[in-house]
């Protein structure tokens, strides 16, 4: 980026502003009081494209903190302050309670708070890892000199993140029926006709499953849709971010007789840890607060014995649905403490190595 | 780059990468083939995989519970303003911060990134109450406005100004006389097309698709937002699949559209922002 000159730069051009153009043979005409009035218009007119230039940065980026403070930094502020209180919202800020930390201690003591984190922290990692783990060897694969429909298949993966998570979360609700649905036809039909009726014994897995009715299969259904909604959001980010790694290193191993995988595995992998710590870093601040999906799946409730009751959908249901305004400020904040706990865990896992590498 | 020579590890890529693709676009079909039949078809097994013939049903049964085109309007307009005011003010901020030096401007972009790490749900319960205090309740600038000049957007649109707008040349345009706002408008908005569309994109999506922001602030339902309404749907007439997925279908169809025509331009855009930082 270049830096704006120097204030002497434009001082000296002429300004459309001046009634006089500068430079111009004064008109014979002219008065003394006629040469004041254009030196001064001239003057104003350079002061005021000086002051200006410098007034106008701060006009063009000031939206931002005026909106920032009204609806990001009040409402952080306001929250923790809601999180000492009890409040039910319905009487107004009047009947704000203070009650200290006993949101907190609550929150500590509260099963169904424990479950949704756990929840929460199981689904992020059956539906955030399968991503990474699904995206990285296909975007390898993608990027290899060998696939000629690159775009067509990237973008048939990435279709599913420009569609809204509840017509998606619908339609898996249809798929996942019991009776009906699309996943047990087909699951019967494996059983049944593809001769893998001995996996689902040992499996243990009896047809027709019950997605969404029954707790054990509840989870595994939200992380299914999450993954399919999102590995094509990853797999496009590392296809970029394997542009980005030069083609030498790749017929230089060649040269020294390095396969596929050791390829893979020596020049690939490390070279993509930046990305793979900033996709890390996105799965875990979106996933940490999954919504939608849960909330889709099943009704708006949780599901059977909460299975599928994430932090986000019980902070809802706690603030909107019960009225518990400060418990529900509270659990924001142990969230977001969790969150940057987790992230801060993925930093050291892999981000240090990865930002160690690329300045080096 | 590296080269299987075999043409069968070839097949067995190809094959691969189209189940991949199909087991992606699925879904999407059977919302299609589910939107066109009625409860007497779904409901039988096995389910339908091919298309019905009670399309025209299900719009009418869709219609008469919902005020459908009511919210679809909704959703329109909410991601169109979203898009037209994310778009000014985040080109206008990205401006700023590309191509003027001036006190505090590192600390407060520093600042701007910073914001971008805190989880949305952090200010959920007062954003709903300063909406409520606003008197914001069930109107589309409840979902549009706190947002409108995103930290997102402003941070795409420096990183591409920058690199796609010549100081010199607003230079030229001071000399002839143009104000600073003019210099935006006149120089500057003509150059960053590209970056606009992508911002543009990705705003008018997240607003067409938001669900718990309008959970939040929308409670009628002539105020509601497509997947709101569709939501209700769910909890009214819950085994009326068909009625529900022509809604879905009729809500997701639009952008399906758009992405096919620009999908491409899309990624690049979105993965061009992502990878500068």
């Amino acid at each position: 980026m270049k830096a704006v000159q120097g204030p002497g730069h434009k001082l000296d051009g002429p300004t459309s502003h001046g009634a006089g153009p500068a430079g111009h043979p004064a008109p014979a005409l002219s008065t003394r009081a006629a040469a004041d009035t254009a030196l001064r218009t001239r003057r104003w007119g350079v002061n005021r494209s000086r002051w200006q230039r410098r007034a106008a940065p701060y006009i063009f980026v000031s939206p931002f903190f005026i909106l920032f403070a009204i609806f990001g930094l009040y409402p952080i502020a306001f929250s923790l302050y809601l999180s000492f209180h009890n409040w039910n919202a319905v009487g107004g800020l009047g009947t704000m309670e203070w009650v200290g930390i006993e949101n907190y201690a609550f929150l500590l003591t509260d099963p169904w708070f424990w479950k949704s984190l756990w929840n929460t922290v199981v689904l992020l990692v059956v539906s955030g890892l399968p991503q990474h783990v699904i995206a990285i060897p296909l975007a390898f694969i993608l990027n290899s000199g060998l696939v000629r429909l690159r775009n067509l298949f990237s973008s048939s993966y990435f279709m599913p993140y420009i569609t809204s998570t509840v017509a998606v979360s619908m339609i898996f609700a249809t798929i996942y029926g019991t009776q009906y649905g699309a996943l047990n036809a087909a699951l019967s039909w494996l059983q049944q006709h593809a001769g893998l009726g001995w996996l689902f014994d040992l499996v243990g897995l009896e047809m027709p499953v019950n997605w969404l009715g029954r707790a054990p299969y509840i989870k595994p259904a939200i992380a299914m849709l999450v993954v399919w909604r999102w590995f094509g959001w990853n797999t496009v980010l590392y296809l970029a971010g394997l542009q980005t790694i030069p083609r030498e290193l790749y017929e230089a191993a060649m040269v020294d007789g390095a396969g596929v995988y050791q390829q893979f595995r020596w020049i690939t992998l490390p070279l993509l840890k930046p990305i793979v710590f900033f996709a890390m870093t996105l799965t875990i601040i979106g996933n940490m607060q999954l919504f939608d999906e849960p909330y889709i799946l099943t009704n708006g409730t949780g599901g059977t014995s909460e299975a599928g009751l994430t932090v986000a959908l019980y902070l809802y249901r706690t603030g909107f649905e019960w009225l518990y305004m400060g418990s529900a400020a509270a659990m924001s904040w142990a969230l977001f403490l969790v969150i940057v706990g987790l992230s801060f865990a993925n930093f050291r896992l892999i981000g240090r190595a990865g930002l160690e590498r690329r300045g080096g | 780059m590296q080269r299987l020579a075999s043409w069968p590890a070839k097949v067995v890529i190809y094959i691969l990468l189209g189940a991949m693709a199909a087991l992606t676009a699925f879904p999407f079909y059977w919302m299609f083939v589910l939107a066109s039949h009625d409860r007497s078809t779904i409901f039988r097994a096995p389910p339908p995989m091919w298309f019905g013939d009670a399309a025209s049903a299900n719009y009418h049964r869709l219609v008469g519970t919902l005020p459908f085109w009511r919210n679809a309007w909704n959703s329109l307009y909410t991601a169109l303003m979203a898009t037209a005011t994310t778009l000014f003010f985040c080109s206008l901020a990205g401006f700023g911060f590309a191509m003027y030096d001036f006190k505090g401007r590192d600390a407060l972009f520093g600042f701007l990134l910073a914001t971008m790490m805190v989880p949305g749900l952090l200010g959920i319960i007062p954003y709903y109450l300063i909406i409520k205090w606003l008197g914001w309740l069930n109107f589309p600038r409840a979902l549009y406005v706190p947002g409108m000049a995103s930290a997102f957007g402003i941070f795409l649109m420096r990183q591409y100004i920058a690199s796609a707008v010549p100081a010199d040349l607003l230079d030229a345009g001071r000399i002839d006389g143009l104000s600073e706002f003019g210099l935006y408008r006149t120089v500057v908005v003509p150059l960053i097309k590209p970056a606009m569309g992508t911002l543009g994109i990705i705003t008018f999506v997240g607003q067409w698709n938001n669900f718990m922001g309008a959970l939040i602030v929308l409670k009628e339902r002539e105020a509601y937002t497509l997947p709101l309404a569709l939501r209700s749907l769910q909890g009214l007439i819950s085994t009326d699949w068909g009625a529900l997925m022509l809604g879905t279908a009729l809500s997701v169809l639009p952008l399906l559209m758009a992405f096919v025509v620009g999908s491409r331009r899309i990624i690049e855009g979105l993965t061009a922002g992502a990878l500068k930082g």
